[in-house]
């Protein structure tokens, strides 16, 4: 029988998920994916994790418990970077150990470190890497590498072609009639492509007849280009994509404001927020909403602060 | 140009000496208070970390007096600090207030950058800026080794307070002498003055290590003094970070042989085997290297939120179950209050005496067989 290997359906699973799922069955893993986010994944990440964590960091959390009896190994690489020069969180870096740390009935754990800050690093060298770290033939292995980055590539596309992860991934639909109005919905992957985390935002915007358009169908280069009047490099890669796409899409017709949303005590965003509230009120053209989510919010008061936006920015474009 | 500094414990002492010494105008902060950190709180991100709240505070309260130019450290990832420097420009932006950040920090770019902006401080020679250095590393490291020695005797001092005069003494004799010579000597005096206090040789002590993040650990006034708290319930206290050995670290290149974190980074290894930014990777190899050597407790300190000792936090349970160290962890923002530190820091003391009083009896126990 083929290996097992366990992956989250949490965090990076929402930008890299096509990667690993490719690459592990290339190389002869039967791939076990976690059950979506739900309340009871959410308690057991709870129950596990120190109180100060993240939200999504105690979902993740709740991922693995709910793998644990389920595979042979678990994959938790331990992104550094993506990214040249760029990181994720400081958090992403240390989450293989505390796993370990607060699971010690844990199966084998891959926990290959993907460091792309360095100049001439990728992600493709350190997957060619990890495949050879797990005893397979370098023949095999150059095809998972490839194959993978292919499935990669076609993701984005697909995303960039304004495709919702969550329909790509997990086959959501969201026909809910005509769309009104279009609002620029910023945050970090694993928060509004969540639909548990995120209270499933994307479809309330929709039945309220808004269409969400996320960073990721935003092209990289406008992205980059937008971002170019911050007053420092931002080396966050999220952040750096929300900024980026804040600052391109505000001065976009068609689009009528701006969403972000963040986990409460987010080390990066608290320091995001400030400087997208900061840019866009000088520029005085688009209202913005920051949210932000973790265990406790209550879905009432998430629905009555949208609906009070989504008039408001209604009301503004008829006027 | 008139330049002024963040307060972190006694840095004022060092960055003082270092900037009159190239010949710049300095204007000292007036020290943290409250009214520091409700100016800083009001026009700070809320959920942005303590450090950068306080020391825009620093920054408004010596712009009060003066200052135009702020000098600070910066980074470039993967933590916060790296971007405090563009938030507080933006925010003193925004206030109308024209003062210049410059952020000290490793090239992003193009390896020119730390050196433009060391000429744009004056144009010096080389040879002063190396002698303000000088001068103001040995008032560094003589401060720091008084400190050391006080935050142990302090737990036993007989007559509450003497040791505090004394490093008071010394750090207000130190900001007035400019020799090296008198420095040095300045330093023995004091050592062996604090040495010699008279101490309460009937107290029992115990001994416990503090960790964590630099800037909560580095300053009185957000730790809500939580050394001399714990000097005087009887603890200890016993620190691995010092301003000094985080100069020498991270500016000098560790060129001076005194103990750093190198070994402390090894040691973390099985339980925390990467840097996570900030100090998250020492907080979790000291606790190890303190641990091997014989002590009776672990306090961990940090800002609310701060990443790297979130990630430390969650591993040390860990060093605890292997080492049978009890640890506590501390978080504070701008609504710790004191009564409730306080609380916390005597049942913590109180649990590792009652350990440490246990783990004797089991010893004798043993060898009265
Ligand atoms: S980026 Fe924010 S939300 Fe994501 S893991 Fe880090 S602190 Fe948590
Ligand atoms: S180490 Fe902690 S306090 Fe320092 S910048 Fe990072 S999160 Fe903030």
């Amino acid at each position: 029988m083929d290996k097992t290997v366990g992956i989250p359906r949490a965090l990076f699973y929402y930008y890299l998920f096509p990667l690993w799922d490719v690459f592990f069955r290339e190389l002869g893993y039967k791939v076990i994916l976690s059950p979506a986010t739900d309340k009871r994944i959410v308690n057991l990440g709870i129950e596990k994790a120190v109180d100060e964590v993240c939200y999504p960091v105690k979902i993740y959390y709740g991922h693995v418990a709910s793998l644990l009896k389920k595979a042979d190994c678990l994959f938790l690489p331990r992104l550094v970077s993506i990214q040249e020069r760029s990181y994720i969180c400081p958090k992403f870096m240390g989450l293989p150990d505390m796993i370990r740390a607060n699971f010690p009935e844990h199966p084998e754990i891959i926990d290959h470190t993907f460091d792309g800050s360095r100049k001439g690093q990728s992600l493709s060298k350190d997957l060619e890497h990890l495949g050879r770290k797990l005893g397979h033939p370098p023949e095999t292995v150059r095809r998972a590498c490839a194959e993978s980055i292919a499935a990669l590539r076609e993701y984005e596309t697909k995303l960039k072609g304004g495709q919702n992860p969550m329909t790509v991934l997990d086959g959501a639909r969201f026909g809910f009639g005509e769309r009104k109005l279009k609002v620029a919905l910023l945050g970090h992957g694993y928060n509004i492509y969540d639909p548990y985390a995120s209270m499933n935002i994307i479809a309330k915007l929709a039945r309220l007849g808004v269409e969400a358009i996320t960073a990721e169908s935003v092209d990289p280069a406008a992205r980059d280009q937008a971002a170019e009047v911050l007053p420092k490099r931002m080396f966050w890669t999220l952040g750096h994509r929300i900024l980026g796409s804040a600052l391109y899409l505000e001065q976009r017709d068609d689009i009528a404001g701006i969403i972000h949303m963040a986990s409460f005590g987010c080390g990066p965003d608290s320091l995001v927020a400030e400087l997208l509230e900061r840019l866009l009120k000088r520029r005085r053209r688009k209202p913005l909403l920051c949210l932000t989510i973790d265990e406790h919010t209550g879905e009432a008061g998430l629905d009555t602060r949208l609906e009070a936006f989504i008039d408001m920015i209604a009301r503004r474009k008829i006027s | 140009m008139k330049i002024t500094f963040p307060h972190m414990g006694n840095l004022s002492l060092t960055a003082e000496t270092l900037l009159k010494g190239i010949g710049l105008e300095v204007i000292v902060p007036p020290a943290c208070s409250k009214k520091t950190l409700s100016l800083g709180v009001q026009h700070s991100p809320e959920f942005a970390c303590l450090p950068l709240k306080i020391n825009l505070g620093n920054y408004l309260e010596a712009y009060e007096l003066g200052a135009d130019t702020a000098l600070m450290v910066g980074g470039i990832g993967p933590c916060r600090i790296g971007y405090y420097g563009a938030i507080q420009q933006e925010i003193l932006r925004d206030l109308g207030i024209q003062m210049e950040l410059i952020v000290l920090e490793p090239p992003d770019a193009h390896p020119r950058e730390l050196w433009d902006k060391i000429r744009r401080l004056k144009k010096v020679s080389w040879k002063r800026v190396l002698e303000a250095i000088y001068l103001a590393w040995h008032k560094t490291r003589v401060m720091d080794l008084l400190e050391e020695k006080a935050l142990i005797l302090r737990a036993r001092e007989a007559n509450k307070g003497s040791i505090d005069q004394l490093l008071g003494e010394a750090r207000l004799q130190l900001e007035r002498t400019a020799k090296i010579a008198q420095i040095k000597w300045l330093g023995q005096d004091y050592l062996s003055q604090i040495e010699s206090i008279k101490l309460d040789e009937e107290r029992q002590t115990v001994k416990i290590l503090l960790v964590g993040e630099i800037y909560t650990v580095l300053e009185p006034f957000v730790n809500l003094n939580l050394e001399k708290q714990l000097n005087s319930l009887g603890v200890e206290v016993l620190r691995p970070l010092f301003l000094s050995s985080w100069i020498n670290e991270h500016l000098l290149g560790g060129i001076l042989n005194i103990e750093g974190t190198k070994k402390a980074r090894e040691l973390a290894k099985p339980f925390l085997n990467s840097f996570v930014g900030g100090h998250g990777r020492e907080t979790v190899g000291c606790s190890v290297q303190y641990a091997k050597r014989g002590i009776d407790g672990i306090i961990q300190i940090a800002p609310l939120t701060c990443m790297p000792e979130i990630v430390a936090h969650s591993v040390l349970p860990k060093v605890t179950e292997k080492y049978d160290v009890p640890t506590l962890t501390l978080y504070v923002d701008e609504q710790t209050g004191e009564a409730g530190l306080l609380t916390r820091l005597e049942a913590f003391a109180d649990l590792v005496r009652y350990r440490q009083r246990r783990l004797k009896k089991n010893e004798n126990h043993v060898f009265g067989y």
